[in-house]
């Protein structure tokens, strides 16, 4: 039988080596042509502890973590009891039959399962770090992955033109080999994966974090602080190793408070400034993001979502702060929004997010989600030469300036130079002085808003226009939606897709589109159903496919729900 | 900013004692665009939120750069345009509501991390704006208009705590004298670290202290205020803890430590370490 793809489930304790595995894999496929995906979850613990990384493989882009585990591999009994259920028919459940706790294991009636010796395997080879080769060997016998890929993959990783590269080469490959014959004795087998198909255009392989930091980078931030937070830490550590060198700065503060408010001072200063958090660093940023706002100081802050109100679920995946993020203050506030939805759109979204903050001068806010921020794919690699970059308009006068003069965006003084103003927090004339007079409130509003429409530039993805009913979803729900839209088209299903990343401002022609349409189906992570109700007050009859596990969307579960909607639409929106 | 414009819609109290502390900052701009030559655009002023805070508009003559932004976050505002533009010269002005309550958790960290900024902090006792609230600095036993039975609280004690939490630079002043105020804001400025330069600065309508500092000898009333005499070693921190204890408002520089690096010299160190690399670079770091 042939496939087009798999599924991995890598599961055991904390340091195990249950992520090293997955990302092993997906390494090993990426390199050989396949493309991978990796999906995971961890325990908010520092040791031990149960964690879990599964890799999907296919011959073609991926867009989901997969709904089905073909294949578990169980490092310990508790990764085994929690997750075989989880295994399809027909799939394939491996244990380290050397490790302890599998000592005298008969899992009952339970017939998919064989142990596999990984550490005396490894042993044998002479090279007991070639654990993770026994476990690739025995996965590339179940899906009859090509040897010679294997070779080439182990030659190409440990030929680093040192001594005794021979000897871990011939060590790893046999490794390989040894994985693949024990396996092949247990008699399972799934079927035979289809032919890699390489691109014929460069790619790399990185986590979401990564990219979107990448992205930040290439935009040219020059200015980042941050507080240690789950799931946006990596973004703080990634900088503080990379953006070094003459006029840049990457820092960790004492909280998120000190966090918003260092980047402001820095983007009024004149830099490309940046923060990123999670839910509770944003709550706690809210008063700065209304100064930025107000003051018209452009900045960029990440949100890289995670699971419920307050503490909420640090290492769980949900996007549940939509609402937070385009209103996140008191007072007159919506601030642009932008949610990526893949890892390449975490590099891609971050270098938008720099050139509307320069373009309309405030804080814009980049949503991106836990289970796209450690997630590790394989995308295009970025080209550099065909990105646009912006920065602010700048005030070359003299003093004397009045820089919040006029109802749109005016060129802004940068310190140092001639044009000194106060950037004002309380509502102010066009010289920035405090003021309480109600036209001025009324014209500075009118102003802040106006200078919205500086970003309608977004575009969109759009499929099957001519339906009357569409789905569209946003953020990480994207590649569940879009792969549940294809199965549904498989059906013949009449439905259109739509998705964007630009939710604040919405491209107008997409919401013009959107006007039109009978329904418009929103698959999102929370319970209000938080976009579609955004969507409703533009005057779009969208209603949510809402979830609120911590989980992302399975395929199966959309493709369900989504012809439940369509077969009944009105039955759909009276319950919404 | 500032001055003539009839719009701005701001005005102290008659006799307020921030109308010197504001005398002192533009002598002492002054007197720094004197020495330095720099323009006065590379002053930037960063305000709190309360009667101090509305210095930042206040100003007469050629005005800095200003920023009056939310309440209680100077300091990390201030550190955000320092470490961008460490070229700038960035001072805090903000009261004792602003910052030793609600801006009390930012002290720690910058005194830690020796940001070369300035602060000058105008301590009247009592919040002014919203009208005669007792403040962190206000007299255990105090009777204001929040604290209807008298103050539950002791009262903070800010020259100990800048010291204690590591500030390299402390001076004590009193609006009262002008000239002498800009002298020690001067100092600080040219401190190489994270100068804090405390300023006793009467409010005329909550908590008049005028006579209580200068005292009143007809009143029989002594003094609280004296000089620090010129033999006291400034870098002798059991000197200057010897100093904040004998009470009253010392005027002059209590504490210096020049030995420290600044935030901003510490990252120059940094840069020469050499570990740059071009975005392409980073990006083919993940090549496959």
């Amino acid at each position: 039988m042939q496939m087009r793809d798999f599924v991995v489930r890598f599961a055991g304790e904390g340091g195990q080596g249950v992520v090293t595995s997955a990302e092993g894999l997906a390494q090993v496929s990426t390199q050989v042509g396949y493309h991978a995906l990796t999906y995971s979850t961890f325990p908010s613990q520092i040791m031990g502890g149960p964690t879990w990384t599964q890799a999907r493989i296919s011959d073609a882009p991926i867009l989901s973590a997969g709904d089905d585990v073909d294949v578990l591999v169980a490092f310990n009994r508790e990764a085994y009891e929690t997750h075989f259920s989880e295994v399809r028919d027909g799939g394939v459940i491996i244990y380290n039959s050397n490790d302890r706790e599998f000592e005298g294991f008969e899992a009952e009636g339970e017939s998919r399962i064989f142990g596999l010796p990984i550490d005396d395997l490894a042993k044998s080879t002479g090279n007991t770090r070639a654990a993770n080769m026994v476990v690739i060997g025995a996965l590339a016998h179940l899906v009859n992955m090509s040897q010679d890929y294997l070779e080439q993959f182990v030659e190409q990783r440990f030929r680093r033109g040192r001594d005794g590269d021979a000897e871990i080469i011939e060590s790893n490959i046999k490794a390989i080999k040894l994985g693949r014959a024990e396996t092949a004795r247990s008699g399972f087998a799934l079927g035979e994966l289809a032919p890699a198909k390489a691109p014929d255009y460069k790619q790399i392989m990185l986590r979401g974090n990564d990219a979107l930091s990448l992205g930040a980078m290439a935009a040219g931030v020059e200015f980042y602080i941050g507080y240690p937070i789950s799931p946006a830490t990596t973004i703080l550590l990634w900088m503080e190793r990379n953006l070094v060198g003459p006029g840049k700065f990457a820092y960790q503060v004492s909280s998120e408070i000190e966090s918003i408010t260092g980047i402001l001072g820095a983007g009024y200063a004149g830099k490309k400034a940046m923060t990123a958090t999670a839910g509770p660093g944003f709550s706690l940023m809210s008063e700065g993001l209304g100064l930025g706002w107000m003051a018209e100081i452009p900045v960029v802050v990440v949100d890289v979502q995670r699971g419920g109100p307050a503490t909420g679920l640090p290492t769980k995946t949900e996007q549940s702060d939509l609402m937070a993020c385009m209103y996140p203050a008191h007072g007159d506030v919506r601030l642009p929004v932008i949610a990526v939805g893949t890892v390449e759109e975490a590099f891609y979204g971050a270098i938008w997010a720099f050139n509307w903050a320069e373009r309309y001068q405030g804080p814009v806010i980049l949503m991106t989600e836990m289970s796209l921020a450690d997630r590790v794919q394989n995308i295009a690699r970025p080209d550099l030469s065909k990105i646009t970059l912006e920065s602010r308009q700048t005030y070359q006068g003299s003093n004397g300036y009045h820089r919040y003069s006029g109802s749109e965006m005016s060129p802004m003084p940068i310190p140092g130079n001639p044009g000194a103003y106060v950037a004002n927090g309380s509502e102010h004339d066009d010289m920035g002085d405090t003021t309480h007079l109600p036209d001025r409130h009324v014209q500075m509003t009118e102003r802040r808003f106006n200078k919205l429409k500086l970003l309608e530039d977004g575009y969109y993805e759009s499929e099957n226009t001519e339906a009357s009913v569409a789905v569209m979803p946003w953020g990480g729900s994207k590649g569940p939606a879009y792969e549940a839209f294809l199965r549904l088209q498989e059906q013949e299903v009449s439905l259109g897709w739509y998705y964007t990343m630009f939710l604040h401002p919405l491209p107008p022609k997409l919401l013009e589109e959107l006007k039109q349409k009978k329904l418009v189906i929103v698959p999102e992570l929370n319970y209000q159903g938080q976009f579609s109700s955004i969507l409703r007050s533009m005057g779009v009859n969208a209603h949510s496919i809402t979830q609120y596990t911590g989980l992302p969307f399975k395929v199966r579960d959309l493709v369900d729900r989504i012809t439940e909607m369509t077969q009944s639409p009105q039955k759909e929106m009276a319950r919404a | 900013m500032s001055r003539k414009n009839p719009e701005y819609d701001f005005k102290w109290c008659p006799g307020c004692g921030d109308f010197g502390v504001r005398r002192a900052l533009e002598l002492a701009m002054i007197n720094r665009l004197e020495e330095t030559g720099l323009p006065m655009e590379s002053n930037v002023m960063v305000a709190g939120i309360g009667c101090s805070g509305n210095l930042v508009h206040l100003l007469e003559g050629p005005q800095p750069y200003g920023i009056h932004g939310i309440h209680g976050r100077t300091l990390p505002i201030a550190m955000g345009v320092k470490m961008a533009r460490p070229e700038l010269n960035v001072v805090i002005v903000a009261g004792d509501g602003d910052f030793l309550s609600i801006g009390a958790e930012h002290i720690g960290p910058q005194a830690a991390r020796n940001l070369n900024v300035c602060a000058v902090i105008m301590d009247n006792g009592v919040y002014g704006l919203t009208k005669g609230q007792s403040s962190p600095t206000t007299k255990e036993g105090t009777i204001t208009s929040s604290t209807p039975f008298g103050k539950m609280e002791i009262a903070a004690d800010p020259l100990e705590l800048y010291l204690t939490l590591g500030v390299s630079f402390i001076a004590s002043g009193f609006s009262g004298n002008p000239r002498r105020l800009a002298e020690l804001i001067n100092q600080g400025m040219n401190h190489k670290g994270f100068s804090m330069v405390h300023v006793q600065s009467p409010c005329v309508t909550y908590n008049d202290t005028f006579q209580l500092i200068k005292g009143n000898a007809k009143e029989g009333i002594e003094p609280m205020i004296w000089d620090i005499p010129e033999d006291h070693d400034r870098t002798d921190k059991a000197a200057a803890h010897a100093l904040i204890q004998k009470r009253g408002l010392p005027v002059g520089v209590i504490y210096q430590d020049d030995s420290r690096l600044s935030l901003d010299d510490r990252v120059q160190q940094i840069w020469s370490k050499d570990r740059q690399h071009s975005v392409d670079q980073l990006i083919d770091a993940y090549a496959i």
